[in-house]
């Protein structure tokens, strides 16, 4: 039988369905890990970014973190951190924070800093405050822009959660690594086809979340 | 004035297709082999210790006027194997229980004579099996000192009576294997949870035993971890981990003197001199090539 097969059979296999080594698990496990880490990366990067972007300071701070985090391998950064940390969920958690800030970092700042000038210089003109016009000027003309950087950071996070698996037993990388190592192909590729679904229902529901925000957003704007 | 450059042009796609096709038809693993001694392909895994051994069969054959052409670190057995069944690399250093494992993946383990007996006649035709050493790099049960003496751990066996629950660190794929949780629970009644640590008993999978996040893990003999450690490789009495030796799998190309070379290079290895190599190769990350060297030097007297 070809691998296509196999590996559909692999999925339709009720035992792989169940228990602590089963798909709902793994895809539980899985979502609940790129969750915490696009909570804490957004804890982190919305404020840098709104900051920066704000006070218009740090583009080539910005430029710099974008390209530079492009080129971090993010298993060499579970390694070192698991290093430092050990095995377990936390290093990974690190690892892909790393990984998901420079994007919501990048797209916060530009969203707040080509924020329309007319509309801001009116904010300061009728008396805002610095932090007024970031939050009810700013930051609502901002937020498609935003919701896109966070749209691709959930993206690569989805993608890239397989590494947790590198050094805990969490998440849907776990069918990826016991495949490869044990020449279990399906297996491999059951865990492939899981993660890339996975990411289409992920951005299909972001998008899904984006346009819903501009209907309700929409009827408050004048029409341009 | 266009015409020479467009003619220019024409050449240069011509002989880049040209070139493409050659590569597309030629085997890029197949030597030239114009004259009449072809050359030999020696192939290794992407392991230290296991490109060390590789250099030293190559220069042997090299001082021994054999062209040899070195195909190294191509990765795991998976990349491999399939090449060399296909006969297109000629000799490649491997362990007899891992590799039985792939030929016969139903194999019950024993002696390390009775696996190296199976392997001989589980190889498929076109393929031999030389000698194998007494070096041998194998997986171990691995536990610290500290716990080996705290609950009087000696032998698989004694994990049994450990009154605190265990888990086991290893690569995901010894989860299933014979020699993981499974096997421990059948064949010696102790139970352990598993969780997956990926760098094959690195630094990660001792870091994960110091730190008492798993208890027990599964190393390679021939690690340096082991050496350098507080770290104690529990005794194995059934048999239970499938015996490793070092054993070079050679094809037809290799004639019988070749042969007779390779046999004297296992039978001068021994189980110290894996870990040396593999110890050497870490900390100095001198390379494979002046490692070989430096073996075959101090083993002249052996080899003549």
């Amino acid at each position: 039988m070809n691998l296509v097969g196999e590996t559909l059979l692999w999925l339709a296999d009720p035992l792989h369905w169940t228990g602590p080594d089963g798909i709902p698990t793994r895809l539980a496990q899985h979502v609940g890990l790129t969750v915490v880490v696009i909570a804490i990366a957004s804890a982190i990067a919305l404020p840098i970014g709104a900051w920066m972007g704000h006070t218009r300071r740090g583009e080539v701070t910005i430029a710099t973190l974008v390209n530079g985090s492009r080129a971090l391998p993010t298993l060499g950064l579970v390694t070192l951190f698991a290093l430092w940390l050990g095995i377990g969920v936390r290093a990974p958690i690190i690892a892909l924070v790393i990984l998901a800030v420079p994007s919501i970092v990048a797209a916060t700042y530009s969203g707040i800093s080509s924020a329309s000038r007319p509309a801001v210089e009116a904010a300061r003109a009728l008396g805002h405050t610095s932090w007024q016009t970031l939050s009810r000027i700013e930051a609502p003309l901002a937020m498609p822009t935003i919701g896109g950087g966070l749209q691709s950071a959930l993206l690569q996070v989805v993608a890239t959660a397989t590494i947790a698996a590198y050094v805990a037993d969490v998440g849907l990388g776990r069918y990826i690594f016991a495949g490869l190592k044990s020449r279990d192909y399906p297996e491999m590729l059951a865990g492939s086809v899981l993660v890339i679904l996975l990411a289409l229902v992920v951005t299909a529901a972001a998008a899904g979340v984006g346009r819903l925000y501009r209907r309700l957003t929409n009827p408050e704007r004048t029409p341009e | 004035m266009k015409t020479p450059t467009r003619t220019l042009g024409i050449v240069s796609t011509v002989a880049g297709l040209a070139l493409l096709a050659g590569c597309a038809s030629g085997d890029p693993l197949e030597s030239g082999a114009s004259g009449e001694q072809e050359t030999i392909v020696v192939g290794s895994q992407d392991y230290y210790s296991n490109e060390i051994i590789a250099e030293i069969y190559a220069q042997a054959l090299e001082s021994a006027g054999y062209e040899v052409q070195r195909d190294f670190r191509i990765g795991q057995r998976e990349a491999y194997l399939p090449e060399i069944e296909a006969g297109r690399i000629d000799l490649f250093p491997e362990y007899t229980g891992p590799l039985l494992l792939v030929w016969e993946p139903d194999t019950a383990g024993g002696t390390a004579e009775e696996i190296y007996d199976a392997l001989v006649e589980a190889a498929p035709d076109g393929l031999r099996v030389l000698d194998q050493s007494d070096a041998s790099d194998q997986d171990s049960y691995v536990v610290t000192r500290d716990f080996a003496e705290q609950y009087g751990v000696t032998t698989i066996a004694d994990l049994a009576s450990v009154p605190v629950p265990i888990t086991l660190g290893g690569n995901s794929e010894g989860e299933n294997r014979p020699i993981g949780p499974a096997g421990l629970k059948s064949t010696y009644g102790v139970d352990v949870a598993f969780t997956p640590i990926e760098d094959g008993g690195g630094p990660l999978t001792v870091k994960a035993l110091l730190d008492n996040q798993v208890q027990l893990a599964v190393i390679y003999t021939a690690s340096p971890s082991m050496a350098s450690a507080d770290l104690v490789a529990l005794e194995d009495p059934d048999g239970f981990m499938l015996a490793s030796h070092v054993v070079p799998i050679a094809s037809d190309k290799l004639d019988d003197t070749a042969a007779a070379l390779i046999d004297k290079i296992s039978a001068a290895m021994s189980a110290a001199d894996l870990v040396a190599l593999n110890t050497e190769s870490v900390e100095t990350q001198a390379p494979a090539a002046t490692i070989a060297t430096a073996w075959l030097a101090s083993h002249a007297d052996d080899l003549q």
